[in-house]
């Protein structure tokens, strides 16, 4: 029996190495003519925007990818613009230009300037609530071009509403942020972008830190989705 | 050189529009003479006999007209001979010489006197003195004023500058018979205008940060557009695109009769990119991206977000993202360490939520608002925060940090002057 099993294994093994070996004889045979889809599956090795928080990074393997879509999902009060907002701080601060489309108009400016964002380089664009308007808002920052992080704040918007973003809007994004360089990030209750986005992270709070009679912090958890080998970090933020 | 002069008393206006007609180099010289530089119009005009009635032609009032080699033998010469008079090179002070000696209008009183005393009468008398002596008695003013006698003048003209402005307006009623009561014929037209413009600022090496246009509307108040550019600009086609988006937005309330544009000119915008430093949006395209953005989401709801130098919670003010003019002020900033452990970051609801709250003994365990409700868990508080009070507008309330039950944690705050109504600010997240 175990021979069988070892005979089989060894007749697997040969099979996988004649196709393998047909496969690349097939694409060098067909790449004289038709080069770009096989070009097309190359990807190029992305650069990084680091969010300061070691944790983050460590769990990310860098930070933010450059040219891509990651998306930050979680419940209320898990960290998420604590998150987005380091990474904001270390992008104004590296000079870039960045983007905060705010579809409910959530955006503190103070906690911005508290977590070291350079407002000066940042342009904020309150919707009103408007999800649509936030997605085509997006679209239009991110087709000019020039932005080196765009942040789409969708964490107030309700289920139904981010349920019903076609999966095409969220193609069109990443393809604009690939085209043009830019770090793009969802924030959001749930994953939306799916296949479409490079990086998810998926907080959730551990528990709120009280000392005397404040609020000192929130010990949070931040789950990536996509990268399999560090499954999980945890960070606090002070107030 | 070739210098033209027409002296038309009492008709300065007249003589600067014909002078205008052959050259664009024109020196005024009040109240009723324009000399210009008429070189290179041989070709055109033939010589300098033909060239001086061909002036004298077209001016069409009565004036003295001369050409000669500097502008002021011609000056003198319109101003002593009447009818045409050329001046030929290196013969001035010879066409010249006949002339009173008080035509010299550069001379003092003083020196006036003293030459009438010395029995000088004319410009040859004057010329033929030893310009040794006069230089002894006169000076420095003797000097020169026996140059121009001389018709030896190399001075250069002082031509009309023109005040830049950059305005260009259309009156309908004779392109279309008819008034503009749509946005798209309008466009059209103010395309034409903001061409001309920007040509003509292109022409001076010259941009543009603020454009205004007005339309003069029948029976109603005039309409106007004003684009302020944190950057200078010169692109026609963004500058119509921000106009047709503000025109869509807030179309004129009654059919326009008449298009004016004016733009203000500046120095175009110069800089050099570091070859290091991240790339930032192109200003012009940046501008007009926000003007879309602004047409999407209303005014006043883009923009950069700078805090006001105040307690008062949720306190900023919107103004234009012009990253590049304000790197020297970054530099400060980006100096500083960033805070570590991050902070955790308030998000606002705007406006803040009004909630109904449960106390009991001095401290809130329930909530109930349109979309937030639950037990509350652990609240700390009250922090009063007060200030502005000699404002019309001041604000007074407890502030409470609360967790309920599904672990969100909000701020709370009850305003002391709206009666104790309780509010949730935002949400700490």
């Amino acid at each position: 029996m175990r021979r069988k099993i070892c005979q089989s294994r060894v007749a697997n093994g040969e099979q996988k190495e004649n196709m393998a070996a047909a496969a690349i004889q097939l694409r060098a045979e067909l790449r004289s003519r038709f080069d770009v889809p096989f070009e097309a599956g190359k990807r190029r090795e992305k650069k990084q925007i680091p969010t300061g928080i070691p944790a983050i990074d460590r769990l990310t393997q860098g930070g933010i990818p450059i040219g891509a879509l990651t998306e930050i999902c979680g419940a209320e009060s898990t960290g998420r613009t604590t998150l987005i907002f380091a990474l904001l701080a270390h992008a104004t601060r590296r000079g870039y230009c960045c983007a905060w489309i705010d579809t409910a108009g959530a955006f503190d400016p103070a906690s911005a300037v508290e977590a070291g964002v350079d407002l000066a380089r940042v342009l904020w664009v309150n919707c009103g609530g408007n999800a649509q308007h936030a997605l085509k808002s997006t679209d239009l920052l991110i087709q000019g071009g020039g932005f080196g992080l765009v942040v789409l704040d969708m964490a107030d918007t309700p289920d139904a509403i981010e349920r019903r973003i076609p999966l095409a809007s969220w193609f069109r994004l990443r393809h604009a942020a690939e085209r043009t360089g830019a770090a793009l990030v969802a924030i959001a209750r749930q994953v939306n972008a799916r296949s479409c986005s490079e990086l998810q992270i998926e907080m959730s709070a551990k528990k709120p830190l009280w000392i005397g009679k404040l609020l000192h912090g929130l010990l949070a958890q931040a789950m990536s989705r996509k990268h399999y080998r560090c499954d999980t970090a945890e960070f606090s933020a002070v107030r | 050189m070739l210098f033209a002069c027409i002296h038309a008393p009492g008709n300065l206006a007249l003589a600067v529009e014909c002078a205008r007609g052959f050259s664009p180099y024109i020196e005024e010289d009040p109240p009723d003479t324009v000399v210009f530089d008429v070189r290179g119009l041989e070709s055109l005009y033939g010589p300098p006999g033909q060239l001086a009635r061909e002036i004298d032609r077209r001016i069409g009032v009565k004036a003295s007209i001369a050409i000669a080699a500097n502008p002021d033998a011609a000056i003198y010469a319109a101003h002593g001979f009447p009818g045409v008079t050329v001046v030929a090179p290196g013969r001035e002070a010879e066409t010249l010489a006949p002339l009173p000696v008080n035509l010299l209008r550069e001379a003092s009183s003083q020196t006036a006197e003293l030459l009438h005393l010395w029995g000088v009468r004319t410009f040859a008398e004057f010329a033929q003195l030893p310009p040794a002596g006069v230089a002894a008695r006169i000076g420095d003013e003797g000097v020169l004023l026996q140059r121009l006698a001389r018709g030896e003048s190399h001075r250069q003209l002082r031509p009309i500058v023109d005040p830049l402005e950059f305005q260009e307006e259309i009156e309908l009623d004779g392109f279309l018979n008819d008034v503009v009561e749509s946005i798209e014929p309008l466009a059209f037209l103010v395309s034409r205008l903001l061409n001309e413009v920007c040509a003509r600022l292109a022409a001076h090496s010259l941009a543009t940060n603020e454009i205004h246009l007005r339309l003069l509307l029948e029976r109603a108040p005039d309409h106007t557009v004003t684009l302020k550019l944190p950057v200078p600009m010169l692109d026609a086609r963004a500058f119509l695109k921000m106009l047709h988006l503000d025109l869509n937005a807030r179309p004129p309330a009654a059919p326009v009769l008449k298009v004016s544009l004016k733009a203000e000119p500046v120095k175009p915008r110069r800089t050099q990119h570091g070859l290091f430093v991240p790339s930032s949006p192109e200003p012009e395209k940046l501008e007009l991206t926000i003007a879309r953005l602004r047409h999407l989401v209303g005014e006043g709801h883009v923009g950069s977000p700078e805090l006001l130098n105040t307690h008062r919670p949720d306190s900023f003010r919107m103004h234009s993202l012009a990253p590049d003019s304000r790197r020297a002020g970054n530099l400060a900033i980006a100096g500083l360490p960033l805070p570590a452990p991050p902070r955790l970051c308030l998000r606002r609801f705007r406006p803040p939520r009004l909630a109904q709250v449960i106390v009991v003994n001095h401290q809130p365990v329930r909530i109930a608002s349109q979309s937030i409700s639950g037990r509350i868990v652990m609240a700390k508080g009250p922090w009063r925060t007060s200030g502005e009070w000699w404002e019309r507008d001041p604000w007074n309330r407890d502030e409470w940090d609360v967790a309920l039950e599904s672990g969100a944690i909000y701020r709370l705050f009850q305003d002391v002057r709206a009666g104790g109504r309780w509010f949730i600010e935002g949400s700490y997240d």
